[in-house]
């Protein structure tokens, strides 16, 4: 059947858990993206996905392909480097963009050095590259869990994070809640890196985060709609990443991502909102 | 009657080297005061300690029971980052938040106050426009629009009628001397001496230090603005430490 080569990989257990797990880290990756290309931090996502390697290697090293250990291995790691970089941009002249340059490239050196003086290439290759279709029932319902927290703390943090974003002045006069908001969401970033570091990897992990953002920002010009499109942007990539994985024998993570840069590009050429279409052949001009 | 602000003996500067040296004196609740003075005279580094933004080097300056949160700042060059997705309703709607927090809800009521905000600005019909699209006067009304809904006792605005028209510096004046009338410290940092002849009572003329303070038209003489003018900017990375820092002075 035509239809058989959209449906037929999901017969298998596998491939319909890598779905769910797709599915659900879309929810709380792509919200989370959108806020870091709008902070202009786009980058540092992926600097921060470099930065929970060596707290992955360091669990691999202590327990094995233990995805928890693993997990909770990333999240610190993750964290310590995320705050120590706030820290040293707040006390000493070294901006945060810097500082965590620095941070992560040691991070991601040392948790090479460890993973590779301890380890096999396969098992370094999982890691860095991830393999979603090895998620487990586990791995599944801590995405979940994850993705839970992040709405929830999204929704708590929503209005000062938004006006963190366009005016930090005016939070710093009314008080603490942007630098809160700051933190608490930087926390955030860890959190679904590590989530989507299980489906694609520490390398591609930010990938979930920043192309839908990026997809929806050619959609949209409002940010209400921006998050919802981001969203099933994410899902959309997702599914035929899959699709395109299980057609080509091509490892999934690498796939889904692939398909939202293909779909990121369409975009770019057609997206009502700064696409180049819209650019370069604006029609006629309006009257008011 | 207390002091709104009281300046006791304050130092304010960057990297130790001060750029408000030694300021005393009071504001008074109410007052509607202009602070002018050359360019690098300190009058941004004074409105951000009033503000809290910067700790002062040494001496303090008191609020008079006024909070962080009953500040209203308009800064020079306010840092908004106009490429955000965020319409106009929604930005001057955060001039609320120190009401509605987080969760607060934006709807019957205080719907009504952010549109009536717009309309004292002229941008009614803006509403749903993304601020990326304002032009300068407009985006000057904006932040006055937002001010407004702050509903604070203390006003401080930063140069706020640099690069706007006559007609916009007219309408926001307007606004400036209506919050005067409802009872509001307002402090404005300006430029146009004519405007702070005509329309501002006190005058603090800032070189660094304090070269007169009091009615504007014993303020703004020749012989003032001309001491000012000759204010030294300097900025020397081997000064020494400040002696009279070490010497207490009656606030």
């Amino acid at each position: 059947m035509t239809f058989d080569i959209f449906l037929a990989p999901f017969t298998d257990e596998a491939m319909r858990r890598a779905l769910v797990a797709i599915v659900v880290l879309s929810f709380g990756s792509a919200p989370i993206g959108v806020f870091l290309m709008l902070r202009r931090m786009s980058l540092t996502g992926d600097a921060m996905s470099h930065a929970i390697l060596p707290g992955v290697a360091v669990a691999f090293l202590l327990s094995g392909m233990n995805r928890l250990m693993m997990t909770l291995g990333g999240l610190i790691a993750g964290l310590i480097v995320a705050v120590l970089s706030g820290l040293m941009a707040r006390v000493t002249e070294m901006k945060e963009d810097a500082s965590l340059a620095v941070f992560y490239l040691v991070s991601l050196a040392l948790g090479v050095i460890l993973v590779a003086s301890n380890g096999s290439s396969h098992e370094l290759i999982e890691i860095l590259f991830g393999d979603v279709q090895t998620i487990d029932a586990g791995a599944l319902c801590l995405i979940a869990f994850n993705t839970t927290l992040t709405l929830c703390a999204l929704a708590v943090i929503y209005r000062p994070l938004v006006m963190e974003c366009v005016d930090p002045l005016f939070l710093r006069v009314a008080g603490r809640a942007g630098a809160l908001a700051h933190l608490v969401f930087m926390a955030f970033v860890v959190v679904n890196l590590v989530s989507a570091y299980h489906a694609l990897g520490t390398l591609l992990a930010v990938g979930m985060m920043i192309l839908p953002a990026g997809i929806a920002r050619f959609w949209s010009r409002d940010l209400s709609r921006i998050i919802p499109v981001a969203i099933v942007s994410a899902i959309v990539s997702g599914y035929f990443g899959l699709v395109l994985a299980a057609a080509t024998g091509a490892p999934a993570g690498p796939s889904v991502v692939l398909m939202a840069g293909a779909i990121y590009f369409l975009s770019m050429t057609v997206g009502p909102a700064g696409g180049l279409v819209r650019r370069f052949a604006p029609g006629r001009h309006l009257e008011a | 009657m207390s002091a709104q602000l009281q300046f006791r003996d304050v130092t304010l500067g960057y990297d130790r080297h001060p750029a408000v040296h030694h300021l005393t004196g009071e504001v008074m609740p109410g007052a509607l005061l202009a602070v002018v003075g050359p360019n690098g005279a300190g009058k941004s580094t004074l409105f951000r300690g009033i503000v809290g933004l910067l700790k002062p080097l040494s001496g303090s300056i008191a609020r008079g029971g006024v909070g962080v949160h009953d500040i209203a700042f308009l800064p020079q060059s306010a840092d908004i980052d106009r490429s955000f997705p965020i319409s106009v309703f929604d930005f001057v709607a955060t001039g609320l938040w120190r009401e509605v927090g987080a969760f607060g809800d934006l709807r019957g009521r205080r719907r009504a106050r952010v549109a009536q905000a717009l309309a004292a600005v002229g941008l009614t019909g803006f509403e749903r426009r993304a601020i990326g699209t304002l032009s300068g006067g407009q985006t000057q009304r904006m932040l006055f629009a937002r001010l407004m809904l702050q509903d604070a006792r203390l006003i401080v605005l930063d140069e706020p009628f640099n690069a706007v028209d006559a007609k916009t510096s007219t309408d926001l004046l307007r606004l400036v001397k209506q919050w005067h009338a409802e009872g509001r410290t307002v402090l404005a940092a300006l430029h146009d001496m004519d405007l702070v002849r005509n329309h501002f009572p006190q005058t603090l003329l800032l070189a660094r230090g304090v070269v007169a303070w009091g009615c504007t038209a014993q303020v703004l003489t020749p012989d003032n603005l001309t001491a000012a003018r000759k204010m030294c900017e300097a900025f020397d990375d081997d000064a020494a430490a400040c002696v009279e820092a070490d010497t207490p002075r009656a606030a």
